[in-house]
């Protein structure tokens, strides 16, 4: 099989114009298969159909949703745009957060491996993150992992989140980056279909930033990292067996596993490597390989670039043996990164490499042209536009179409749901929603992650915000929260994406930090669906028109379609992250209450009868029908500007955002955060299961020293914010009392709260 | 009663880090010419004789090795 006669060359590809080729098998609809034909003038090779299907592969080419991504460019406006170093289209979103320091950011799918593979999975899905970061040229400073798995008690979640956490948890302990936030959500329709999403967030210096793009002819391409192996190339391997059919190997290579295993301890090694190429200044352009390897990291270097390249794939060093050209540019080895490197700076790239123990292989070369050729065994395998590949791939315009059900949906209001009343029901409810999986403690997740490791984490888990210091003498630093709640983005996409963002401002201004930009990672159903695609369209632009009303551009993103059990969709779920910064991180304001003694309670916002997919609709009754609590970015700005204000006098004591499980939710969580009790007094003329219940927006409960308390109250009755007494910090009692409606020892709480997930899952 | 071995070895299309960290280990401590390392793990089960190969085959496959990752294979010993 190694004789040279099986090379589907480019010379041999235009004598054999019938040759049938399974365009199908590799996920390529007809009319693409004759577009790639018509592009390269005769039939492709295998290795350029696999390129080809790799790349124009919806997770590659965002074929279904470019046409609607494009609002957020449209929608952006330069003042918008004032503080982005680079945006959407880079391989991270980069903000300039000030002294001279440069922020890069961005979250990434890793849904169907984690299915499949739980602990390999989540762990590759946190080594492309990081990757992604690397690449523009910063240290990898924190991650943060965005979960969804089906039903708490069903068998399968019991496979699938303890796999998924103990990969998130050995992939970045191992690498020694802090997880300092995320969600944990459950709900039934991710049952066969988990979410896990990555963020990772960078820091560099302004001027260091790294694009990838090959310039200048003659430089040369470098593959530096682990060796390729056939891991990861899944349907690529339908190849082989067509090819090299009555083969032994044949037979064999179509089973190959689409998992990847990933070895922390190498990207670790090749993080340190890539500082010290990029401190040495010796990187031209630079590009991770993920999804579809060498396929892409080839192309999008050349396309993106001012030339052709040149590639010589028997230099690429190989794990196994008998690998076919399609097979070395589809696999999806972990641990590798490409550069484009002058030819005077070969030398000392590869000795910092070496000295690294990095493998590192001069692979090509820029060339004068627009080709990208590759060849193997001296026969030249492809020879394609590289734009072609990586940035003219298909465009659809999918059915968009809203579906019939959504009047349904939305008619079917909470308000029919009988509603606890009086003391002993709202205390019954209250315990059990407090122990629901979706509201209970999270720490049986993430004490399986290393929150404190680089000594840089100023707030992590349980608080709503990571907050990471980057300088270590200005204490300049980024808080960074993610969030969505899907159902309300099944009520109604559009206003359920602007929740999902104002949730995620929120956690970041209860912080005290600055918003400045927000990624995305938008998982939906399958993109032929013309339901779906309207959710999709309707989120897009809900989070489009959001940032412009608060000012902050989306700098980067991800897409996931075809997230679904059989025809069941997922809840539509764009999971928004956004970024903040702290000038000085020693102002951050906690979670937890009890910092000082006799603080006050307000309740910042207002407090409306919305209850509407909300977790007690979810907990007590099942039910998910009507209209979502309703958004006013206006006010989460204000509450913004009056959270910032109150850090920087030193104003607030404690702050905690109110969200799922509404205000009894946020008290218990601010009192057992803080280990300090309280007492909160309800308005005598609202319904107390409202108050407690709702999930209205814009609220944030915070606990301001008594001592401030008038200038506080003032700052925010003149600047519109409508607030209210809610109650005072009780550090003597040990429990939280809600007048008139019970007395809650701490412990009682905490073992309510903390007891699901370890009853759960241990 | 019998004893039986159930060994589990990483798929040799995937990366087993474990081996390739062993492999590593070699020449920095003096052994020279060994080029490649697996690293897998052996089970050593006693078993009744009314336990037959299918239900071995089953304890191997569905809790002994990971099937997405790891290869298995069962045999019998001499006690």
């Amino acid at each position: 099989m190694t004789s040279v006669s099986v090379i589907d060359s480019v010379s041999q590809a235009a004598t054999t114009p019938d040759t049938p080729q399974p365009y199908r098998e590799l996920g390529l609809a007809e009319d693409e298969y004759a577009r790639i034909r018509e592009i390269l003038g005769r039939r492709p090779t295998e290795a350029e159909l696999a390129m080809y299907s790799v790349m124009w592969s919806e997770h590659c080419s965002y074929k279904s949703s470019k046409v609607h991504l494009k609002y957020f460019g449209e929608t952006t406006t330069e003042e918008m745009r004032a503080k982005m170093l680079a945006g959407i289209g880079e391989n991270a979103g980069v903000v300039d957060i000030g002294d001279g320091w440069a922020v890069t950011f961005k979250a990434e799918s890793h849904n169907h491996p984690s299915y499949v593979e739980p602990y390999q999975g989540a762990a590759t899905g946190v080594g492309g993150i990081v990757r992604d970061i690397m690449a523009m040229g910063a240290r990898p400073l924190a991650v943060l992992d965005s979960l969804r798995f089906g039903p708490a008690d069903a068998p399968d979640t019991r496979r699938v989140l303890p796999g998924v956490v103990a990969g998130v948890g050995g992939y970045g302990n191992c690498l020694g980056l802090p997880n300092v936030g995320g969600e944990v959500v459950f709900d039934r329709t991710y049952a066969g279909n988990p979410l896990v999403n990555a963020l990772c967030v960078g820091a560099m210096r302004a001027e260091d930033l790294h694009l990838a793009h090959a310039s200048g002819v003659g430089n040369k391409i470098i593959l530096f990292g682990a060796s390729t192996g056939l891991d990861g190339i899944g349907g690529v391997s339908v190849l082989a067996s067509e090819s090299f059919d009555g083969d032994e190997s044949a037979a064999g290579r179509k089973k190959l596993p689409s998992v990847q295993v990933g070895d922390p301890f190498t990207e670790k090694v090749l993080i340190e490597c890539c500082l010290e190429l990029f401190g040495r200044g010796i990187v031209v352009g630079i590009q991770d390989l993920g999804g579809a390897g060498l396929s892409c990291a080839t192309s999008e270097l050349a396309s993106a670039g001012d030339g052709g390249m040149h590639i010589d794939l028997d230099r690429v060093p190989l794990r196994a043996t008998g690998m076919t050209p399609a097979e070395i540019l589809s696999s999806e080895s972990q641990e590798r990164m490409c550069a484009v490197v002058k030819p005077s700076d070969v030398d000392e790239f590869l000795a910092v490499c070496a000295k690294w123990d990095v493998q590192a292989t001069e692979i090509g070369v820029v060339t004068d042209g627009d080709r990208l050729v590759i060849d193997w065994h001296g026969e030249t395998v492809v020879d394609v536009p590289p734009r072609t590949v990586a940035h003219e791939g298909p465009v659809y315009q999918r059915p968009v179409q809203r579906p019939e059900k959504q009047d349904t949906l939305r008619a079917n209001g909470s308000a029919a749901l009988t509603r606890p009343s009086g003391a002993a029901e709202l205390e019954q409810t209250l315990l059990r929603m407090i122990a629901s999986p979706n509201l209970a403690s999270r720490s049986w997740v993430t004490q399986q992650y290393d929150h404190y490791v680089r000594g840089n984490t100023v707030l992590a888990q349980p608080a709503d915000t990571g907050v990471v210091r980057i300088d270590e003498e200005t204490g300049r630093g980024v808080a960074i929260a993610t969030d969505c709640n899907g159902r309300f983005c099944e009520l109604d996409p559009y206003q359920g994406a602007q929740l999902a963002l104002a949730e995620s401002y929120r956690n970041v201004v209860v912080s005290g930090a600055e918003p400045v930009a927000v990624t995305n990672c938008l998982n939906f159903g399958a993109a032929t669906d013309p339901g779906v695609m309207w959710q999709f369209q309707q989120a897009v632009r809900g989070l489009a028109d959001g940032c412009v009303a608060l000012g902050i551009p989306v700098t980067g993103g991800n897409v996931s379609f075809y997230n679904q059990t059989g025809d069941t969709a997922i809840l539509p779920t764009p999971v928004i992250g956004v970024l903040g910064v702290l000038d000085d991180v020693r102002r951050r304001i906690p979670t937890g209450i009890g910092a000082e003694a006799g603080e006050t309670l307000l309740l910042l916002g207002e407090t409306a009868d919305e209850l509407d997919g909300s977790e007690w609709a979810h907990v007590v009754h099942g039910h998910l029908g009507g209209t979502p609590p309703k958004v006013d970015l206006a006010r989460e700005k204000l509450l913004g500007e009056i959270l910032i204000a109150g850090s920087r006098d030193g104003m607030i004591s404690a702050a905690h955002d109110l969200s799922e499980g509404g205000l009894a939710q946020a008290a218990v969580e601010t009192c057992l955060i803080g280990e300090t009790g309280a007492r909160i007094i309800l308005d005598p003329d609202q319904d107390p299961f409202v108050q407690l219940f709702a999930e209205s927006a814009g609220r944030v409960l915070v606990a301001v020293p008594r001592t401030e308390e008038p200038r506080f109250t003032e700052m925010c009755t003149a600047r519109g914010l409508p607030w209210r007494k809610t109650g005072v910090v009780d550090a003597e009692s040990g429990s939280l009392e809600i007048q008139g409606v019970t007395t809650l020892s701490l412990e009682k709480l905490r073992q309510a709260w903390e007891g699901t997930l370890p009853r759960l899952f241990d | 009663m019998a004893r039986v071995v159930v060994d589990v070895m990483p798929k040799p299309e995937i990366l087993d880090p474990q081996g390739k960290a062993v492999a590593g280990a070699l020449p920095r401590l003096g052994f020279t010419g060994v080029t490649e390392v697996r690293q897998g793990k052996r089970f050593e089960l006693e078993v009744d004789d009314s336990v037959d190969d299918a239900t071995l085959a089953k304890i191997a496959e569905s809790f002994l090795a990971n099937p997405v990752i790891e290869d298995w294979s069962v045999r019998r010993v001499e006690p």
